[in-house]
């Protein structure tokens, strides 16, 4: 007997739903696939994506090619037989000058750049945002204002007088001076940013913290820096790419065997004798990049994240 | 009564002739204010009127440009918040996020270097008092609007300190929450006897925790009493219509003789002030605002004698416990509170009668209490 008044209201909820459909639209409006919208929506994403993949494409197959492959002229053909080659050759034995030590003498050489630059001046940075944001002190403004000019100033106009003062203080040429000029052409858009993120986090948390007892120091490492890691991701991943793609500054206050990546990058790819060699070129420039496209893929959502929480408020 | 010997006998905090100006723009004038041990005032007034920023100063958040503040009597006008002797809950709770509530707690007590054990000790109180013993392995996040102003709470309550300074520490939080959490600050005031300051722009929260409400106006205190005061016998026009919902009805008229005594006249109406405590003697002559409020106009079945009006009613507006009647006379629109059950429809002449001993009157030009 169940059974069957189960059956019987099954029954009459099913009808009661079919009529309904009957009677008109009900539940998600189906969509096509191929309307004008779409087609153009995914048609200009795909040209948009292969103008930017292509060239990537070309420098990887070439990069795998010998040269009697590359001499050819088939640039989009595949490697016929993929030769890693150039690659060993553009890291270990690539001549730039008397040295032909390749790559990574400009690898390390950078490394040594890269890693004390970019951990002062977010230190430096991160601490004048701070205190900028939450330290209201006599003069916060100006000093504001004077490091915002500094972001608006071309560098090319302030090379010949850090040349300067880089001799004065006897560290022309050296990496430290290298670091200590890309410490302080980081600081104005760094300070910017950890201010504006700063400021943008409840000013009672501060106040808390400040009742609490705790001091400067005290509230950044404690309260300040834990909430703050979208933002350090940002400014490393700014600091890095910037600092490793630089090319002025290392060629200006560097000398040859300490010259950074891209300069030993330079001088592989645009050596006048011999042959050129463009699977190693491409090698070459492809390794050269690689450490900021590594940086970007691994951090790239919080980037994203810390972009839009340090850059809306002001 | 305990409580009672207990006020007035000295004094929790103290400020003397205080300015804050923030550029060219004065928040704080020479103010003054005495606050009694074991006091629970309120600071009550709508945003911008420097009730917080008087409360910041208090709690050395802010620095005076002028004058001095004394907590049990010592000047700490210069001291550190943490220095003080004062624990603040704020209206966003700022608990830090990154934190269990656990440490949110035991925080302010890390940094003072207090011992382990005590620290335990102190949190399980706080913990004990405020009902949160099984959040204490939460992070703030994770809690309810109630509890995370709870924790905020507890946070002050930890430090073991002389003074409480809220700063609209409800307003976040909704309609009965906020009730909830009310009683329980009451409550909590109650067993403590701390001396607590409250800043909030909700009358009915004043009303209901104040020992005392200072209501104010542009950086300046307008008046300073406790709550059944203020609502009875506001000391000017400002105070009268800031507290009390729906407003108090206000008619601007004169005052004249008639028949040797001195009446209340509005566009050719007269009404009778017989009863009213005047603090000074009434002239005649004097441009004056008379203030009723809406439950102290007795409509029909409920006046008992004196001098009756007639008016229209034009607006019913059902409360549920209330009907608030919205009725014209003399050329004014005024309120009156009546009893839910009673009904009027749009249209119906009703009888009024003043009650004149509740009434305020006030000066027209200072609209200082007459």
């Amino acid at each position: 007997m169940a059974n069957i008044s189960t059956l019987n209201t099954t029954a009459a909820g099913f009808d009661a739903v079919s009529s309904r459909l009957a009677s008109g639209p009900s539940g998600r409006k189906p969509r096509r696939m191929l309307s004008t919208r779409n087609i153009v929506l995914y048609g200009t994403l795909t040209v948009a994506a292969l103008y930017y993949l292509l060239p990537l494409y070309v420098m990887v197959v070439t990069s795998l090619k010998g040269m009697p492959e590359v001499r050819l002229g088939n640039i989009f053909s595949p490697p016929m037989e993929i030769t890693f080659e150039p690659w060993v050759k553009a890291w270990a034995q690539a001549c730039t000058g008397l040295n032909c030590d390749g790559l990574s003498r400009g690898f390390w050489n950078s490394v040594r750049i890269l890693v004390p630059s970019v951990v002062v001046s977010i230190a430096v940075a991160s601490v004048s945002g701070y205190a900028l944001a939450n330290w209201r002190f006599k003069g916060a403004e100006l000093f504001f204002s004077i490091l915002i000019i500094g972001a608006f100033i071309p560098y090319q106009v302030m090379i010949y007088p850090i040349v300067i003062v880089l001799r004065e203080l006897g560290i022309y040429g050296t990496l430290t001076g290298l670091v200590i000029v890309h410490t302080i052409f980081g600081m104005p858009i760094l300070t910017l940013l950890f201010r504006n993120y700063f400021a943008s986090l409840p000013v009672e948390l501060f106040k808390a913290a400040r009742i609490d007892g705790a001091g400067f120091w005290q509230i950044y490492f404690r309260i300040m820096l834990p909430m703050s890691l979208p933002i350090f991701v940002v400014a490393m991943i700014l600091q890095v790419t910037g600092i490793w793609n630089d090319f002025l500054f290392g060629v200006v206050f560097t000398r040859p065997d300490t010259y950074p990546m891209t300069v030993q990058l330079n001088n592989i790819v645009n050596s006048v004798q011999g042959v050129k060699e463009y699977n190693v070129n491409m090698a070459a420039t492809l390794l050269t990049g690689a450490v900021p496209l590594i940086v970007y893929f691994l951090s790239g959502r919080l980037f994203v994240r810390g972009i839009a929480a340090g850059a809306v408020k002001g | 009564m305990h409580n009672m010997v207990s006020i007035g006998k000295q004094s929790s905090v103290s400020i003397r002739d205080l300015s804050l100006s923030f550029g060219s723009v004065k928040v704080l004038e020479n103010l003054n204010l005495d606050i009694r041990d074991g006091e629970f005032l309120v600071l009550l007034g709508s945003s911008g009127c420097g009730k917080s920023t008087l409360l910041n100063c208090i709690a050395g958040l802010l620095e005076p440009t002028e004058g001095q503040i004394f907590i049990k009597d010592r000047n700490v006008t210069w001291e550190e918040p943490k220095d003080r002797g004062i624990g603040m809950v704020f209206q966003s709770y700022a608990l830090y996020p990154q934190m269990t509530v656990e440490k949110n707690l035991s925080f302010g007590l890390q940094v003072a270097k207090v011992p382990k054990d005590e620290i335990d000790r102190r949190v399980a109180r706080a913990a004990g008092i405020l009902q949160i013993e099984p959040l204490l392995k939460r992070k703030p996040a994770e809690l309810s609007g109630g509890q995370r102003q709870r924790v905020a709470i507890g946070r002050a309550l930890v430090r073991d300190v002389d003074v409480f300074l809220f700063d609209e520490p409800l307003s976040n939080l909704d309609a009965k929450l906020r009730s909830e959490l009310r009683v329980e600050i009451k409550r909590l005031h109650q067993s403590l006897k701390n001396t607590m300051i409250y800043v909030t722009h909700d009358q009915i929260e004043a009303l209901t925790l104040a020992d005392r409400i200072a209501i104010m106006k542009s950086g300046v205190i307008q008046q300073l009493d406790d709550p059944v005061i203020i609502y009875n016998r506001p000391r000017n026009r400002f105070v009268a219509g800031f507290i009390g919902s729906p407003s108090m009805n206000f008619l601007t008229g004169e005052l004249v003789g008639e028949g040797g005594r001195i009446v209340f006249r509005t566009n050719d109406v007269s009404f009778s002030l017989d009863g009213y405590d005047a603090s000074e003697p009434l002239r005649a002559g004097r441009k004056v605002i008379l203030g009723v409020r809406p439950e102290h106009i007795k409509v029909d079945g409920d006046i008992q004698g004196g001098e009756v009006h007639e008016a229209v009613v034009d607006i019913e507006e059902p409360m549920g416990a209330d009907n608030l009647l919205w009725l014209k006379h003399a050329g004014h629109t005024m309120s009156v509170r009546i009893g839910g059950a009673r009904r009027y429809a749009v249209g119906t002449r009703v009888r009024l009668a003043f009650d004149m001993t509740m009434a305020s009157l006030f000066d027209a030009e200072t609209e200082d209490r007459i």
